[in-house]
């Protein structure tokens, strides 16, 4: 699968594409146009951390010092992840601003 | 009023095990400025007088979320021929539904879009009836459509809704299937559905001037798969093919009565939108019961859960949990009997008839169009 994402490039939800709770199953979804995709724990995790500011490099940083896991493998499984979100424009993506 | 059974049984009385629905369909209204021939709406239309009140749609709303509905669409008809759809907009939304509207982009002017975007909604449909005025006007039956269109389709893009075009595909206009989908992309969209006609309802009376040839759906299937790989990461591609070209039926609604449910417009509860052609089904009304009940116990729901009911060739078929036999509804209308195989299946025994049929209707000579009406007087 060629990524949609690289390490610099944020990550962020779109209008229209909603992180929440399905309080009737107990699980966590992601809302979008005509989808509604149930998370697991590592995705919701991963998802949590788009803010719209941080790089996907930032967050892999982030999620590999919380979860004391490995950032190679975690940075490709976030690349991965959001990939096929990106495929499904359920995930966008901007450019690091310019620096001046 | 009779009562409901105690217990979740399908039309033989075998038990079945409901799950929880995902999405609804919410046809607030039958009423459109339209007159589309392939309208999926039933032959026979609900009138403004019998549609449910905007508060009778918040309690139904309130009662699908806490089924485990997540997201609804509002449709018709056309939503916006109702007044107060911004009110029932926001009634869905503050249950706490994802809240899609379906439109034809006729009747809301750019000011009810804002309030729409203020109540909540998430996610604008706009259909498309063709890709330039004269076939959009002729399908649709509206003359000056498509500007209207064309305009409404600005405003969504500038409010910031997200935006999906509805493209319906047919004998009359598969040829333009690319312009279709750049056409999407220039309006900005995420996402196209590209679906062939269904020949349910109002379709199936014009079956032989809107059933698309082989060719047509080969062609259509390769413009798909081109334009998915050049499109990757920038619009999503959804596309119905016709069903009678495939072997196998389509897993109709995910399965009768396991993901989703349509709300008419007069409040009758309906496994899936077609279901009223089975003559014999009846069907509850949120006026008279809970959604929760109406989904768990009533009759309609039950009939054809699971796979107790099913006939040969499926009862003995390895494929009956993955397409549940295909569409009721299409084995109703072809074999006149609602619990056969899907006639579309290679299986079924009249499937040379339907394919036979339809190559038959795909090469008849007629353009002209039956457009949907509504009945005088009545
Ligand atoms: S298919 Fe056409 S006529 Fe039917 S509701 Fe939609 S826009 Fe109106
Ligand atoms: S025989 Fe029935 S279950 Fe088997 S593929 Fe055909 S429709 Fe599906």
């Amino acid at each position: 699968m060629d990524p949609l994402i690289a390490p610099e490039d944020i990550p962020y939800l779109p209008r229209g594409v909603r992180l929440e709770d399905d309080r009737v199953r107990g699980i966590r979804v992601l809302q979008a146009p005509e989808r509604a995709m149930q998370l697991d724990a590592i995705g919701d995790a991963i998802l949590s951390e788009l803010d719209g500011e941080r790089s996907m490099a930032a967050i892999a940083s982030d999620l590999a010092t919380r979860y004391q896991a490995p950032e190679d493998q975690i940075t490709g499984d976030i690349r991965d992840f959001l990939t096929g979100l990106i495929e499904r424009r359920m995930v966008f993506v901007k450019s690091p601003p310019k620096e001046t | 009023m009779k009562d409901l059974p105690a217990q979740p049984r399908d039309l033989d009385g075998n038990p079945v095990a409901p799950g929880l629905p995902m999405a609804m369909l919410a046809e607030i209204t039958h009423r459109c400025p339209l007159s589309c021939p392939y309208c999926s709406n039933p032959v026979e239309l609900t009138r403004a007088q019998a549609e449910l009140p905007a508060e009778d749609w918040a309690r139904v709303f309130r009662e699908a979320a806490d089924l485990g509905v997540l997201q609804v669409h509002i449709s018709g008809g056309e939503p916006g021929a109702r007044r107060d759809l911004a009110q029932i907009a926001e009634s869905a939304r503050a249950a706490g539904l994802y809240v899609n509207l379906i439109t034809s982009g006729i009747g809301i002017t750019r000011q009810r879009l804002e309030e729409l975007d203020s109540k909540g909604v998430d996610h604008v449909q706009l259909s498309l009836q063709g890709i330039r005025p004269d076939m959009a006007d002729r399908i649709s039956g509206h003359p000056g459509s498509w500007d209207k269109k064309m305009g409404f389709a600005g405003w969504v893009t500038e409010i910031g809704f997200p935006l999906t075009i509805n493209a319906v595909v047919h004998r009359q206009n598969m040829e333009r299937l690319p312009d279709m989908i750049e056409l999407a992309e220039t309006l900005g969209a995420r996402r196209i559905e590209v679906a062939t006609v269904q020949f349910h309802g109002w379709a199936d009376l014009n079956r032989k001037a809107l059933m698309p040839t082989r060719e047509q759906a080969a062609f259509a299937r390769q413009v798909v798969n081109d334009a998915r790989i050049r499109l990757r990461g920038r619009m999503v591609i959804d596309y119905v093919p016709a069903d009678h070209h495939a072997v196998y039926p389509k897993a109709c609604m995910g399965g009768w009565g396991s993901t989703g449910l349509n709300v008419a417009p007069d409040g009758s509860v309906l496994p899936c939108h077609a279901a009223g052609s089975i003559g014999w089904m009846r069907f509850e009304n949120v006026r008279d019961r809970s959604l929760s009940d109406i989904w768990h116990l009533s009759e309609a729901f039950n009939a054809f859960r699971g796979t107790g009911w099913m006939t040969e060739p499926c009862r003995s078929c390895e494929r009956k949990n993955m397409d549940f036999g295909g569409c009721r509804c299409q084995a109703m209308a072809i074999a006149g009997d609602a619990r056969a195989t899907d006639p579309v299946c290679s299986k079924s025994p009249l499937h040379a008839q339907v394919v036979a049929r339809a190559e038959e209707d795909a090469g008849a000579d007629t353009a002209e169009l039956i457009y949907r009406r509504m009945k005088k007087g009545g």
